[in-house]
């Protein structure tokens, strides 16, 4: 076995691994919620400007969206993580991607974010 | 070892899913589908921040994406979502050591028991659904 | 030495005679020839084998070198299954070439190849150091303060019921057919493997065992248990029903803290 490769925050895999699935599994219970909000109307109405603003301004709403973009960013990229660690390996390749990771996951948490928070604030 | 002869089966071997049993068609879709939505919310993020532009920047990514090709985009995505979701909770519950069989002795001919019936018909459930899913989505859009 | 007269009435004449031996097929074997230290490309040489019902594949091959070819470089060595010396890819899976019939196949070609994700040596014969070793990291022996057999000591009681808790992963034959089916060892260099991860367990399940705490430690890195994604490709090749898979989620199902 090759030594183990760092992060600075050294997580061990297993705690990794268990975020993996207790985000799977928090995303499931929302991303339905989410689904049905889309066919509680019909379709097409739901994506009406106004409806959608009106899903921002409505905070418990604006809030789900929040921790499901957390869940599933976190949940998507080390997924995608797992999937380029077995690709190819080596220190500095895998230091990239573990870093790298971790700052798609930021990136994409707070681009999502500027939306929610924006438009919950302030258009109308 | 150079690694030209380390012959390694390599990114080909690892996604053909076609030699090993249905296992091994879950891990390949599974990981297809993992991908495939974390392309779509990539995405989604990015169509869905348009609003802050204002509505006619808004109606105009929907003229983009309420299209049957969108539609169809759509419909692909509610699938990898269904049958990532259910074979996701699946692969949760076996790889936490459950529904995997209890070892014993083997007898000939050998039938592995963590490739049991029961964890089979769960990932033919998981594709059925996401097949149900997916007729019911594209009733939905393309409806009307 | 008494002789024994047989009376004549007990002597069984055969009513029907005896079947006529079954016209042994000719099939087409394709073997796969590699030398690294040649750097030449690897070709496939043809052979036209004469085979009957219950010929295996290593049979087979051994008749190339025996009349046609002895150059072919092939590792084998109990021919029933038991040393693990044998596997090759065949028809594109992994098996056991002494294990598999060419009946059972059902083609008039068969081609061997040397085992993927395994160095190769040369022709059908890979190079197992990297299965060895990582076995080895995993501890595979009973871990007790208390092993030393010393006057006063007596031997651990196991009952049947403990002892079926590892007993199908002890018949491993370290033949490598696991690793070489594996999805992830196929990009991964750095994967244990199926091979090892269910030895871990073979230990870990053992009720005489107290190194639980360390092989868990070695197992859960980066390049670990947790890249195993359930393929079940190892438990569907393995040629002795160990299921390496089985072992593999009743190791990790320890560490999510399904099982104690
Ligand atoms: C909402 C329900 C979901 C559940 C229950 C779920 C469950 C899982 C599980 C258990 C795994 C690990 C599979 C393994 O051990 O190989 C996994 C992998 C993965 N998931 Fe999800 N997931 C869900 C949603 C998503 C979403 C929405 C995305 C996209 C952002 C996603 C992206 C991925 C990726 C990329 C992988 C890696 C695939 C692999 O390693 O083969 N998942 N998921
Ligand atoms: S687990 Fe089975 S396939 Fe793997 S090395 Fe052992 S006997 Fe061979
Ligand atoms: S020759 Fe021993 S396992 Fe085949």
């Amino acid at each position: 076995m090759v030594p183990e490769y760092y992060l600075v925050i050294k997580m061990k895999e297993s705690i990794i691994m268990k975020i993996h699935y207790g985000t799977a599994l928090g995303a499931v219970a929302l991303v339905a919620v989410h689904i049905l909000m889309r066919l509680s109307q019909k379709f097409s109405d739901s994506l009406q400007y106004q409806n959608v603003l009106a899903n921002y301004h409505f905070l418990p709403y604006a809030l789900m969206l929040e921790v499901i973009l957390i869940l599933l960013s976190v949940h998507g990229f080390n997924g995608l993580r797992v999937i380029l660690l077995e690709l190819k390996q080596g220190v500095a390749y895998e230091r990239a991607i573990n870093y790298g990771s971790i700052v798609a996951m930021i990136v994409l948490v707070a681009y999502g974010s500027r939306t929610i928070l924006m438009a919950g604030m302030g258009l109308s | 070892m150079a690694e030209q002869f380390s012959n390694r089966e390599g990114i080909k071997g690892m996604i053909n899913p076609t030699r090993y049993g249905l296992h091994r068609v879950a891990y390949w879709l599974q990981r297809l589908s993992g991908l495939g939505l974390l392309a779509y919310l990539i995405g989604h993020i990015y169509e869905t921040s348009t609003i802050l532009n204002g509505k006619a920047a808004w109606n105009n990514m929907l003229s983009l994406t309420e299209t049957p090709g969108g539609h169809l985009v759509l419909v692909l995505v509610i699938g990898m979502c269904v049958f990532h979701t259910g074979n996701g909770i699946r692969l949760m519950i076996s790889e936490g050591g459950k529904g995997v069989g209890k070892p014993g002795q083997p007898e000939y001919p050998y039938r592995a028991s963590s490739l049991n019936s029961k964890q089979r018909l769960c990932i033919w459930v998981s594709i059925a659904l996401a097949a149900l899913a997916m007729m019911y989505g594209a009733g939905v859009l393309f409806g009307n | 030495m008494a002789t024994v007269e047989v009376p004549k009435e007990q002597k069984v004449e055969p009513t029907t005679p005896a079947p006529a031996p079954s016209k042994p097929k000719t099939i087409t074997l394709r073997i796969s020839r590699f030398n690294p230290s040649e750097h030449a490309e690897t070709k496939f040489e043809e052979f036209k084998i004469p085979v009957q019902k219950w010929t295996t594949v290593l049979e087979a091959i051994l008749y190339v070198k025996q009349s046609l070819d002895h150059s072919v470089a092939v590792r084998y060595s109990c021919r029933q299954a038991s040393c693990g010396s044998c596997g090759m890819k065949i028809n594109g899976k992994p098996r056991l070439a002494c294990y598999t019939k060419v009946s059972e196949l059902e083609s008039n070609v068969i081609t061997v190849e040397p085992m993927n994700n395994f160095p190769i040596i040369r022709d059908l014969a890979v190079d197992f150091k990297q299965l060895f070793s990582t076995h080895k990291k995993m501890k595979p022996f009973i871990i007790n303060e208390e092993s030393e057999v010393q006057p006063g000591t007596k031997e651990f009681v196991q009952t049947p019921k403990d002892l079926e808790k590892f007993l199908q992963f002890s018949y491993c034959i370290k033949c490598g057919l696991c690793n070489s089916a594996c999805p992830t060892m196929a990009t991964d260099k750095s994967f244990i493997g199926p091979q090892g991860l269910a030895q871990a367990y073979r230990y870990t399940a053992d009720n005489r065992d107290q190194g639980k705490k360390d092989r868990l430690k070695i197992v859960d890195q980066s390049h670990g248990i947790w890249r195993c994604h359930f393929a079940g490709s190892c438990s569907d090749v393995c040629p002795k029903g160990v299921d390496p898979a089985m072992a593999i989620q009743l190791l990790r199902g320890y560490m999510l803290g399904f099982r104690k």
